[in-house]
């Protein structure tokens, strides 16, 4: 089952040459409307009209999340503000957000894309669809709810929280399919089990889960605990929001990244140079019909692999495989993005703390914890529990303030958090993905 | 009438205190009394020593935090009621007690109780205008 038959199931050829069709609009279009590509190009020496093949898309510079900072809000906007219908930004980070706009064509296309990755994981119209992402700055709730209506299924706009509500409206709703963060879906069962719901008693089919990193044998467990076929989404904000790339459950073996819409690179993110099929690497990608903010070869800092193998549900779109880590540091903890330079500035910030500390993340029962572990120097330390302990509980409360991440501060003894030369190990990821 | 008192800070898992009292020991430091406050993740604990300066020098070498406070060592009458009375001295001059442990004198008999106090020279006068016997640092380091 398609939603777009004649585009999802294009032939390569005419697909590719599509690609390269859009491919030069868009180089045109943000090369003439967007000052940063303007000079990004001209500094590499390159004019939007050298790009004569999609192999010639390798020479063009790349596209950060930092450039997006630095031109924050609407830098790298690339079409006016009065036809931006929608303002969205990125969760969890210090300072400011990255910021993306989208038209009302950007709009209808995002409801297609998510309304195409419905049907690949076995959602139709008659479906009702508990979307339990966040709406609201957050990309997920109202990025699956348009694709959803499009699609012409029931949508529950429920959001995050409040689980024993979202376990009764699941319940006396009769609802099919459900929309959330994998480790969400897992706390959702447990507790429902709390409860005393039985969720294999609940009419829920499919489960399309994203917005972290998950495994195969999070899905061995959730398809068993939750009596649904659990289906990977990737998508992030900057490049529309969910959707970006689905499973399709014929198969369950990568995920169709829309490819009318994007195209995806596979880079070694030491030496920005590209790779071949099937190598692993950080995922790069060009959005081709984007009006509001197209990102020229954007590097996403997921690590995963692309293979253009034809796939038995029929889709000739190519699939990256499930992410499997991070080409920075960045930590996915809960659904939201911390890097541990954010956690280090927020500590920084509290006088008498030694810049020495360690992030441990572990995952207890099904949701993410995250450990921060502080040197108590000899200018913070005193002989009163109380201090000791207002201090711990002010890291704790500023992690939160800034990142919007919850966490537990852990004094340690001096000098027994690792030095190392060079790159100093600031991580410990416990969880078993 | 101020006595040096050593703090430490210990992160909870195993051997942190055996490891101090090693160290001391090996430094022919000799504990007069200590108290050990514990939260689920850390504990302090605060010794009075017979050499609070090489206590701390040596601790400090091995990588210990420490730190020094004043404390208030105050003899106990030896009768029912005894601690009673001195806390209701200091309740009433509204002096706050942080923490307070015990220890009983080698030579007297009496007890002894170490008082940690937010106002450590007001709580001395309202104990000495009250009569109580303060023992002087000298004395407890080298009992």
């Amino acid at each position: 089952m398609y939603f777009n038959e004649e585009f999802e199931t294009m032939p390569r050829l005419a697909l590719e040459s599509l690609q390269l069709k859009r491919l030069q609009s868009v180089l045109e279009r943000v090369y003439a409307n967007v000052p940063f590509y303007k000079s990004s190009f001209d500094k590499a020496g390159i004019k939007p009209s050298v790009v004569k093949s999609l192999s010639d898309l390798q020479h063009l510079p790349f596209t950060t999340k930092q450039n997006m900072r630095d031109s924050y809000p609407y830098g790298l906007f690339a079409a006016p503000m009065e036809e931006i219908v929608r303002i969205h930004a990125s969760s969890g980070t210090t300072g400011k957000p990255t910021v993306v706009g989208y038209t009302s064509r950007d709009i209808q296309i995002w409801s297609e894309l998510m309304a195409r990755s419905f049907v690949s994981a076995g959602a139709h119209k008659g479906d009702i669809i508990h979307n339990a992402y966040g709406y609201g700055l957050f990309t997920g709730g109202l990025g699956a709810h348009y694709g959803a209506e499009l699609l012409g299924a029931s949508v529950i706009p429920i959001s995050g929280g409040n689980t024993k509500r979202q376990i009764m409206i699941m319940q006396d709703f009769g609802s099919t399919v459900l929309t959330c963060t994998p480790s969400y879906s897992l706390f959702m069962a447990e507790e429902a089990k709390a409860e005393g719901i039985d969720f294999k008693k609940l009419k829920l089919k499919v489960g399309i889960f994203g917005a972290e990193p998950w495994s195969e044998s999070m899905r061995v467990e959730i398809e068993d605990k939750l009596n649904l076929a659990a289906i990977d989404i990737y998508g992030l904000s900057e490049i529309m929001g969910p959707g970006v790339a689905i499973e399709c459950i014929e198969a369950k073996r990568g995920l169709h990244i829309w490819e009318d819409h994007f195209i995806p690179e596979i880079i070694n993110p030491e030496t920005g140079e590209r790779l071949p099929e099937g190598e692993r690497g950080e995922l790069v990608i060009t959005t081709i019909t984007k009006q509001g903010i197209p990102l020229i070869r954007y590097r996403t800092r997921d690590i995963t692999t692309l293979t253009y193998e034809p796939c038995l549900c029929g889709r000739t779109h190519a699939r990256i495989s499930r992410m499997s880590g991070r080409s920075d540091d960045m930590l996915i903890i809960r659904g939201v993005n911390v890097f541990p330079s954010q956690i280090e500035a927020v500590l920084v910030g509290i006088e008498g703390i030694e810049p020495h500390y360690m992030l441990i993340v572990d995952r207890q029962g099904t949701l993410d914890t995250l450990t921060v572990q502080v040197e108590v120097s000899e200018q913070l330390f005193s002989d009163e529990i109380k201090v000791l302990q207002a201090l711990s509980h002010r890291v704790e409360k500023e992690i939160k303030d800034m990142l919007g991440v919850t966490c537990s501060a852990k004094l340690v003894e001096p000098k027994t958090i690792q030095r190392s030369e060079g790159k100093a190990k600031r991580v410990i990821d416990n969880r078993k993905l | 009438m101020k006595v040096e008192q050593i703090s430490i800070f210990i992160e909870n898992k195993s051997g942190r205190l055996a490891e101090i009292t090693r160290v001391l020991g090996e430094a022919c430091v000799n504990i007069r009394a200590l108290s050990l406050a514990d939260t689920s993740d850390f504990g302090i604990l605060r010794l009075i020593v017979n050499d609070g300066e090489k206590a701390s020098s040596v601790l400090k070498e091995k990588g210990f935090t420490v730190n020094m406070t004043e404390v208030v060592a105050v003899e106990v009458p030896d009768c029912p009621g005894g601690l009673s009375s001195i806390l209701k001295t200091l309740d009433g001059a509204e002096i706050n007690v942080e923490y307070m442990y015990a220890f009983v004198e080698r030579s007297g008999g009496n007890a002894v109780i170490i008082f940690r106090f937010d106002e450590t020279d007001k709580a001395i006068k309202v104990l000495q205008a009250s009569g109580f016997i303060m023992l002087e640092g000298s004395r407890l380091y080298n009992m």
